[in-house]
């Protein structure tokens, strides 16, 4: 347990100003910052992208393999969804194994992605084989989390979407994969995106900076496809009432088509 | 869980699988002061789950950059034995059981009067014996109750309990065969007296209206759960009272 001491002496500020509906940039409480989607910025992978989320800087990148599925799952293609939170987004992430945080940052984007069918990983068998050599394709979204400023976890799931989004498949043919022949899209049946809620005191807030977030007793986050929740995760120790769940759901569908439209441009 | 393409007769008459109906609970079993070194623990059988919950602490916290200078430092350890499921599971921690002790942390941080013991250390391990479906909520009342048996000061208990969909249906605490075959899962841990929910987690594609429906089915639910959490600790002790006041069940069983 690290502590910052400017993020304590802060603490007290925010915490006032939002139980009096503001907050330390201006916003509204139901408005996210700035956000800037830049897809395909490394050419490299299969698809990727580029989330600013104020000040927040993410990076998704999705490389398309060739492999065998999972023996439950036999016909199903496989998504595994990796989070880096590289040293030098913030002083206080350091190098080595995954962290808890990086571990349940994948995680929840995963939950929506798997959930909302956002990769159709049902549509991505190659061949089938009843003795058990069955190939399906294999989908790695890799975030890296490059500059911490706040809400990692929403900047991480638009940036893992439009990364889908901007899939190209390679070419799989005769048991070879080649990698610059591009095929089309990864085929995928809805748009997840996040949206995530800090509580201070009785106050709830949309996009939580930086300084917001240590200032919280509680987070939410919320992925939404158009008119549904699809994953839902509460985070840290304070606790939510059941209206304000229900409250929080409303803005997150709202705030879900708002963040969709950013990913159709 | 979700996105899988294939489905199951998980209804039949109005009727489960197991014969329970949509809002009925598995037979659930809680027992305190089970360990004998441990200050405090639980034992929960939950249908065919099996977890056994230790709480050691408030004591001295190591490493030393665990230290909060102001509140006990909570830390959790959620596991899941090799032989918990039909297949064999690797032993140590692996993304889902470092992702269901994160938050099963979180939801005693706030409970868990911990501004009463700066600077140290309180070390809560649950470990699931047995797995068929839900057992983060069954070591969640486990921990619950062995932090109550260890005589830490808590503002309350707390319960938990899952909703699912099962073949376009709400239905209250669903079996790991519900879990696999089912289309969501939402697991709710909830105070017993302020109803404050402390854990909340959802998979799968639900109006929101199925999702407040859902959290009702749960707090409802756990209404049962708490009494059974209630009377597990009375049992204890009472029994210690009789006997003079002995710390643990266990020990005094042996002295």
């Amino acid at each position: 347990m690290t502590i910052n001491i400017l993020d304590e002496i802060k603490r007290d500020y925010v915490r006032d100003l939002a139980m009096h509906g503001g907050r330390t940039d201006g916003r509204a409480m139901d408005a996210f910052r700035p956000i800037s989607v830049e897809p395909g910025v490394i050419t490299s992978a299969e698809g990727s992208a580029r989330v600013k989320l104020g000040k927040s800087q993410v990076i998704a990148g999705i490389k398309l393999g060739v492999g065998s599925p999972f023996p439950d799952r036999p016909k199903e293609g496989v998504l595994s969804t990796n989070a880096e939170f590289l040293p030098l987004a913030s002083p206080s992430f350091e190098s080595g194994p995954p962290s808890e945080l990086s571990i349940e940052l994948a995680r929840v984007v995963d939950r929506g992605i798997r959930s909302a069918n956002a990769v159709d990983i049902a549509s991505l068998l190659i061949d089938e084989d009843t003795e058990g050599k069955s190939k399906v394709w294999a989908v790695y979204i890799d975030l890296y989390v490059l500059d911490h400023d706040g809400n990692l976890q929403d900047a991480a799931g638009l940036a893992a979407m439009s990364a889908i989004l901007n899939v190209q498949m390679p070419k799989y043919e005769d048991g070879k994969l080649t990698l610059e022949e591009k095929t089309g899209p990864l085929p995928s049946q809805a748009t997840a995106v996040s949206c995530t809620f800090g509580k201070i005191g009785n106050a709830i807030l949309v996009d939580p900076s930086y300084e917001e977030e240590v200032s919280l007793d509680a987070r939410i986050t919320m992925a939404t496809i158009p008119g549904h929740i699809c994953a839902c995760q509460k985070t840290g120790m304070g606790s939510f009432k059941l209206e304000e769940i229900d409250s929080c759901m409303q803005i997150a569908l709202k705030k879900g088509d708002e963040l969709r439209a950013l990913l159709k441009q | 869980m979700v996105g899988g393409a294939t489905t199951k007769e998980l209804i039949v008459n109005g009727k489960r699988l197991d014969g329970r109906a949509l809002d009925e609970l598995r037979p659930i079993k809680i027992e305190a002061s089970v360990l004998n070194k441990a200050d405090g623990s639980a034992y929960v059988e939950w249908g065919k789950n099996k977890v056994i919950a230790g709480v050691f602490g408030p004591r001295e916290c190591f490493p030393r950059r665990d230290v909060n200078p102001y509140r006990a430092t909570l830390r959790c350890r959620y596991r899941m034995s090799p032989f918990a499921t039909s297949d064999h599971g690797r032993s140590g921690p692996n993304r889902r059981s470092t992702e269901l002790s994160k938050v099963i942390r979180e939801a005693f941080e706030g409970v868990v009067l911990r501004e009463q013991f700066p600077k140290t250390a309180i070390d809560v391990t649950v470990e699931v014996l047995q797995a068929d479906g839900g057992t983060r909520c069954a070591s969640l009342v486990a921990v619950s109750t062995a932090l109550a048996d260890a005589g830490i000061p808590m503002k309350d208990l707390v319960s938990a309990v899952a909703v699912g969909k099962i073949n376009g249906k709400l239905a209250l605490d669903l079996t790991g065969v519900e879990d696999n075959f089912g289309d969501s899962d939402i697991p709710v841990a909830i105070t017993g007296r302020n109803k404050e929910i402390v854990l909340f987690q959802m998979d799968g594609v639900l109006l929101p209206e199925q999702i407040s429906q859902a959290l009702k089915m749960a707090s409802a639910a756990n209404e049962h759960i708490h009494a059974l959490q209630v009377d597990a600790l009375k049992l204890v002790y009472e029994s210690k009272q009789a006997q003079g006041g002995a710390r643990t069940g266990a020990a005094s069983e042996e002295d």
